[in-house]
């Protein structure tokens, strides 16, 4: 049903297939893409899922919400397109859709 | 020609962890998973909360789902390790089979500690630490009326609330003289007390468990004061036992936990312990520590699968908690032992949001954050920089965090 790509600060894409229902966040961990980490699980607990919409996209993905920017405002890398991964739903809308990984999960 | 083989021992946080972390870091031999437990690594947070509710299945709570193991080339058996043979590296499994390993890391975890009063085994009363638990709780809520908590540490606390919202009686006994006090400042601890009252918890401190009555399931909770309080559910959560004995039976080094050095290494160099049943030296607080939170055993495992690959990568992050009650949203950076002052930021007598700092010689060393996320993520950053915030600022609620961190972050516009 579709692809998301997550590219690492270095460059290096990775290309993860759509499952709807799923966060960005579970899509990535469990294709092994380094640099998200999830720690808490996907209660915006831990903020180290930091991604970075592409400027093409956000307007289909929305911005952060009130909480997530709280936890992500605080990061160096944070820019008006920051969201956390495990905010972000999975659907068929968001074919193709690229986010940018910081270097750094907090 | 046979390949090196690691294998973890328990099937939790750091065990998942360790898988992901040794492939990142290149480990291209066997990686063999042993769990007594059915399930692959599971997330257990939500186990008092959505999956105690039935909003969420195990397989939801799949911490990497069974793709993510099969593409790692990660092997899951479902047995016990009952024998470690440091001699011959070998494991034996209480399915008669033995596994050799050339590296051995133990994830054992740590059990609930049994209450020793009279009537503690009787049908009713429940542990809460994996699935099963609170599988066996939720087939009791059908047709529970009142519930009683033995212990009001966040383990409790989640668990009362949890079962609130299910509109179940909760009666919570800590014998302590306030709830967290193991963990808190005075000040956070009035404030749960407060809202688990305004939930309509009974909340009672300072009071212990005598014995539990019932005839084939329990019916009362006896106190220590005489009183008697009725209950046809019990859980009880008075702390963890870390589970040692594999290693200690090997003759590892045993104190508190698995000691085990800054690698998360034993003192055999071919077996690794991580997560609540590990004992780390820290050298941030310059002395030997045992935690029990999922960012421990990731700290660990990452650490580990470091110190496998020929990449050390000392422990050495901050710890933090999160403990999610009502509409509280509990984050937690640092520890607080050894704290001298506190600042608050907010009014914890009073509403449900607020942060409290903890200092040391006017250095932040810990925050509970309530409803404070961004209270929290400053001061993930402020610890490690081991900033001495001004204590008026870091309590004036119109000065932004941002501008008292040592490398201003960039503000979102």
């Amino acid at each position: 049903m579709g692809t998301i790509t997550f590219v690492e600060h270095d460059g290096t894409p990775h290309q993860v297939e759509l499952e709807d229902g799923s966060s960005l966040m579970e899509l990535a961990t469990n294709h092994g893409v380094p640099g998200i980490d999830g720690d808490c699980g996907g209660e915006a607990s831990c903020g180290t899922c930091h991604v970075i919409v592409d400027d093409a996209w956000i307007t289909t993905t929305g911005t952060r919400t009130d909480l997530e920017s709280q936890m992500v405002e605080m990061s160096p890398e944070c820019g008006p397109n920051s969201r956390l991964a495990c905010q972000l739903r999975a659907s068929p809308a968001l074919d193709g859709l690229t986010v940018h990984l910081p270097e750094f999960q907090m | 020609m046979k390949r090196d083989r690691v294998i973890v021992v328990g099937a939790g946080h750091a065990s998942a962890q360790l898988c992901v972390s040794l492939r990142q870091g290149g480990w291209d031999g066997e990686i063999v998973l042993v769990g007594d437990e059915p399930s692959l690594p599971y997330q257990r947070p939500p186990l008092s909360k959505t999956f105690l509710h039935g909003t969420t299945t195990l397989s939801d709570l799949l911490i990497r789902g069974p793709e993510f193991y099969e593409k790692e080339d990660v092997t899951f058996r479902h047995a016990r390790v009952t024998g470690i043979d440091r001699e011959a590296g070998t494991v034996a499994l209480d399915d008669g089979d033995a596994l050799s390993y050339d590296r051995l890391v133990l994830c054992t975890g740590a059990r609930p500690r049994p209450l020793d009063v009279p009537g503690a085994d009787l049908p009713g009363i429940h542990a809460l630490r994996d699935a099963a638990d609170i599988e066996a709780i939720r087939g009791t809520l059908r047709t529970a009326r009142r519930a009683v908590i033995v212990g009001a540490g966040y383990i409790g606390l989640e668990a009362a609330a949890s079962l609130r919202k299910l509109g179940i009686e909760v009666a919570v006994l800590e014998v302590a003289d306030r709830v967290l006090q193991r963990v808190t400042a005075p000040e956070v601890s009035a404030f749960y007390d407060r809202v688990h009252r305004e939930e309509g918890v009974d909340l009672r401190t300072g009071v212990g468990v005598a014995g539990f009555e019932g005839d084939g399931h329990v019916r009362a909770v006896r106190l220590t004061d005489g009183t008697k309080i009725p209950a046809d559910l019990v859980v009880v959560g008075v702390g963890v036992l870390p589970n040692v004995e594999l290693a200690r039976d090997a003759g590892l080094a045993v104190e508190n936990g698995i000691v085990v050095d800054e690698h998360g290494r034993t003192d055999d160099p071919r077996i690794f312990a991580a997560g609540d049943c590990a004992n780390h030296y820290d050298a941030r607080y310059g002395t030997r520590i045992r935690l029990e939170c999922v960012a421990n055993a990731l700290e660990h495992a990452k650490a580990i699968a470091g110190a496998i690959c020929g990449k050390q990568k000392p422990i050495s992050a901050l710890p933090w908690f999160w403990s999610d009650q009502y509409d509280l949203k509990l984050q937690i950076a640092g520890l607080s032992t050894g704290h001298d002052e506190v600042v608050l930021r907010g009014n914890p007598a009073d509403g449900r949001s607020f942060a409290c700092f903890y200092l040391a010689d006017g250095r932040l060393i810990a925050a509970d954050c309530v409803n404070r996320p961004k209270e929290f993520m400053f001061s993930k950053r402020a610890i490690t920089q081991e900033l001495s915030p001004d204590r008026a600022l870091l309590a004036d609620p119109d000065t932004p965090l941002i501008s008292l961190l040592q490398t201003p972050a960039r503000s979102a516009p």
